[in-house]
């Protein structure tokens, strides 16, 4: 059924969440939180090295230290082929993911596991690591996109090729990969052109930065039985990879959904639960591991920094008619950065006749690269929409205006093959248009920014089960773990179809043995997928609820109507009956047929793509060259917020992120590739005083694959943030800012260059 | 290695513990004592998940010693609420939406009610800069700071809007 016209009463509300009050009170219970009887502290042993040969380790000192039950090294777990691997979010390989958990051979960036120990305490495993031996034999490396590109550079890995190109290389390269898309011709449009407009832009590396640092709490039992607790994006992911990297088949283990406490793609792969479950088998024991914060830095994935060049040519009326874009993105130790999905985004705003866009996927000695929020999105777009405000500020026209002109509508074929049905991009400028802050004039010193930003969203499969308990309470449960609220959008859409209150409805987690397979939650897919499945089976609920009303009346079950979480009969003429509520059918369950309840699965597709425009006000300290956020507003197509306060939530929240992003994340290395800022002190988040008010407008245009016309709305906003503020600082300073982060002590360097 | 008696008020109520020496108040809170409401977010004093109220004032748990909570009188996130009645500052963060994923939200509560402790009416600047010491990566402070203006309001005895 479609509700995208009904009047809804439960939809569009604002009521407290399922899981709050355990959240606010200390009681919710994250992966860190979870203990075993006779449980053993697990500990990592990683790499100084950001490249070097592994020649050998020693373990026995190790193992002789009293308190330490098992220690493992690479030798413990399976040398696997290589094999594509699409558990998690983004191009994933088996065989990588493996090497990437416990170094084999080599070590490839500093901060990559090479041998782990579980013993009785922390401070025992801590003691142990420092016992293990291992002898290194020291090789170049390479930190940057562009050095790594180069032909004399160190490489990596002596048996990856680079892919997407003719003929087949025959020589080993730390391109992993070249994307291409193309649309028209792009040379000839740009012939056309009566202005064009050409950039260089760079991005750094930038961690997800979630508050809560890996954890996980493993059992294997002696007939092979696994049980872990785990913090993650998908507890269906952490079984896969743990059965593929260990040789273990699925039905041995059972993996329980913890609380996380954030992962923004950054915990839809693992690092962890191989290694403590090797560790569990190995002792006997249970297992606990839990990262340190430099633990999160050295060795868990950013998403990639990167260089972008594009190239803008335009029609003296602002009409573009050619673009073309080059990335390189930093995939760090082993392939997948989010190249594709950079080369898709960048440009998808708009209806542009002739495209050339390229990408290179490129290993460096840093950790591997892990999704974050849009992955590859951001990158692309900080190029892209600081190269429209150049070409906006070269016609002599507002930047507004050059987007309207240029605006991607249902109907347009984008450079990489789809075309936009049900998008809402116009509908987003024309909020941009009419709002307050768009038309208010600009204080002093002021400057203003525009950029916008495109998700392309996912369905895929979920699962969910509503159950009417005996007294007629409802509960809900996905495989879909809650990282920001969807417990609270899965419970209201199943209150909705069944006409019961949202506090009527109980919205869990279920385990990996519990519910069927779910993938990850990511790709801002939770609240569309799940939701549809969750809808489904609510809606399977409702027609076995009117079978029941139906036998107990004697009717037949077209003569029933469900209205107000009440059976009644459907006009005069099915008869005169009392109606019957859910706690009355749910008493009779046993006499009308048993236990009332659905499953239902799907694979969804129709994820409609997402687009936002955020308008920024920055002031620039010209002494310190500090950049002051003085106002900001996102304005996004959610297609329909299902609970709002939680829409405009992942809007604000994606926001700080990017103005993080823009301002002052970064990696630094030294000489010796190792990371010199490993902490939250030196790598530096937003905090409550660095930000405003963020204004979220949620623009609502349907997305009707959905039942209640939903879109996902978790990762659009971090796009438009980086290029909105550069923007803003031209406006400002009439300095362009190509580099992100743009840092105080960049921003003093442009203004001092520019004297 | 030889472990510390020590003797604290931890959420009104006394509560004795043995604890090595080098051991944090956040690793003796979460792992001897059992209150795992406080979280580890960094270990290092600057995310203030581990917050907690120490004699009157706010401080990270990582960066106290256990041996340190002897006499002390201590509130964790678990002493917040009065029973299963939730403290204002509680509700207003539901109404509010002020969390999302929840684990640095014992932080943020236990710092608000240390605010609004020492002062009872803060300008949205003074609430920014106290609560600087907390990260959070999900909300973008926004629903936050709105939930400790009217909570703090609400005290007060004023309405808001």
């Amino acid at each position: 059924m479609n509700y995208i016209d009904s009047s809804l009463k439960v939809v569009g509300t604002r009521p407290i969440r399922p899981d709050g009050v355990d959240k606010v009170t200390g009681r919710a219970v994250f992966a860190a939180d979870t203990r075993a009887s006779g449980m053993l502290w697990g500990k990592i042993k990683r790499s100084p090295h950001a490249h070097a040969r592994i020649v050998s380790i020693d373990t026995s000192k190790a193992e002789a230290l009293p308190g330490v039950r098992a220690v493992v090294t690479s030798a413990d777990f399976p040398d696997i082929a290589s094999e594509e691997a699409f558990v998690g979010e983004g191009p994933m390989n088996f065989r990588d993911l493996s090497l990437n958990v416990m170094a084999r051979g080599k070590a490839l960036y500093e901060g990559h596991a090479i041998a782990a120990v579980a013993a009785s305490t922390q401070a025992i495993a801590d003691a142990a690591l420092e016992l293990i031996d291992v002898q290194y034999e020291v090789l170049p490396h390479v930190i940057e996109v562009e050095a790594a590109m180069a032909p004399d550079a160190p490489i990596l890995h002596d048996d990856l090729f680079t892919a997407g190109v003719t003929p087949a290389p025959t020589k080993p390269s730390n391109i992993a990969k070249v994307v291409t898309f193309k649309k028209g011709d792009a040379d000839a449009g740009f012939a056309e052109a009566d202005v064009i407009v050409e950039g260089r832009y760079t991005t750094q590396p930038v961690h997800q930065a979630y508050i809560e640092p890996h954890a996980c709490l493993v059992t294997y039992a002696p007939d092979g039985q696994i049980t872990i607790h785990a913090s993650s994006q998908g507890h269906f992911m952490i079984r896969a990879y743990t059965a593929k990297l260990l040789g273990l088949e699925m039905s041995n283990i059972r993996v329980n959904p913890a609380e996380i406490g954030g992962g923004f793609g950054g915990k839809t792969l693992i690092y962890l639960e191989p290694v403590a479950v090797a560790l569990s088998r190995k002792s006997g024991r249970s297992v606990k591991m839990q990262m340190t914060r430099e633990e999160v830095f050295r060795g868990s994935g950013p998403t990639s920094g990167a260089t972008i060049e594009v190239k803008l040519g335009a029609k003296k009326d602002g009409t573009i008619v050619a673009a073309k874009q080059v990335l390189k993105f930093q995939a760090g130790a082993f392939p997948g950065s989010p190249i594709g999905p950079g080369c898709m985004c960048g440009f998808a705003m708009y209806d542009l006749p002739n495209v050339d866009v390229v990408g290179y996927d490129v290993v460096s000695n840093r950790p591997k690269v892990a999704a974050y929020r849009a992955p590859g999105a951001p990158i692309t777009s900080f190029g892209v929409e600081s190269a429209m405000d150049e070409l906006a500020i070269k016609l002599g026209m507002d930047p507004l205006t050059l987007r309207e002109k240029n605006a991607a509508t249902n109907g347009t074929k984008t450079h990489y093959g789809p075309t936009h049905v049900n998008i809402g991009f116009t509908a987003v400028l024309a909020a941009v248009k009419s709002h307050p802050h768009w038309k208010s004039p600009l204080k002093e010193g002021h400057g203003r920014g525009l950029a916008t930003g495109f998700w392309f969203n996912i369905g895929g499969e979920s699962t969910a089960t509503v159950h009417v308990n005996e007294d007629g309470s409802i509960v809900a449960a996905t495989g879909s773990p809650d990282i920001g609220g969807s417990r609270a959008s899965i419970g209201m859409m199943v209150a909705e179809v069944l006409g019961v209150s949202a506090q009527h409805v109980r919205t869990v987690v279920a385990d990996t043995a519990s519910i069927g397979y779910t993938f990850v939650t990511g790709g801002s897919r939770v609240t569309f997928a799940t939701g549809m499945a969750a809808t489904q089976a609510a809606e399977k609920v409702v027609d076995e609820l009117k079978r029941r009303a139906a036998a107990t009346w004697d009717i037949p079950v077209e003569a029933v109507e469900w209205k107000d979480g009440m059976a009644y009969p459907a006009g005069s003429n099915a008869g005169a009956f009392e109606p019957l509520d859910l706690a009355s059918l749910a008493l009779k369950q046993a006499r009308t047929g048993g236990p009332i309840n659905a499953e239902v699965s799907v694979n969804a597709q129709g994820a409609g793509a997402g687009f936002g425009a955020h308008i920024c006000d920055v002031s620039v300290d010209k002494e310190t060259g500090h950049v002051k956020i003085e106002r900001y507003t996102a304005i996004q197509d959610v297609g329909k917020a299902i609970h709002p306060s939680y829409v405009e939530g992942q809007i604000q929240g994606g926001a700080a992120q990017g103005i993080g992003w823009a301002l002052n994340e970064e990696y630094i290395y030294n000489a010796k590739g190792q990371m010199e800022n490993a902490g939250f002190l030196d790598y530096r988040v937003p905090v409550a005083s660095d930000v405003p008010m963020i204004e979220a407008v949620l623009v609502e245009v349907p997305n009707p694959r959905h039942p209640f016309g939903a879109r996902g709305v978790g990762e659009v906003p971090i796009v438009p943030p980086m290029a909105a503020i550069a923007n803003a600082i031209r406006s400002a300073t009439g300095l362009r800012m190509p580099d992100l982060p743009m840092s105080p002590p960049k921003v003093r360097a442009a203004i001092d260059a520019a004297g | 290695m030889a472990k510390t008696y020590v003797s604290a008020t931890i959420n009104g109520e006394s509560s004795e513990f043995l604890c090595e020496t080098q051991q944090t108040l956040l690793d003796v809170l979460r792992d001897v004592v059992g209150l795992t409401g406080s979280k580890e977010g960094c270990a290092s004093g600057d995310c203030g998940a581990c917050s907690v109220i120490m004699d009157g004032r706010l401080v990270c748990s990582c960066l106290v010693l256990g041996v340190e909570a002897e006499g002390k009188t201590i509130t964790t996130i678990e002493g917040i609420a009065q029973g299963d009645h939730l403290h204002p500052i509680q509700q207003k963060f539901l109404e509010h939406a002020a969390l999302q994923c929840g684990f640095c939200t014992p932080g943020l509560i236990v710092a608000t009610k240390a605010l609004l402790d020492e002062n009872p009416n803060p300008t949205e600047t003074e609430a920014r800069y106290w609560l600087a010491g907390n990260l959070c990566r999900c909300t973008g402070y926004d629903k936050v700071i709105r939930a400790v203006m009217d909570v703090a309001a609400e005290m007060r005895g004023e309405t808001v809007g």
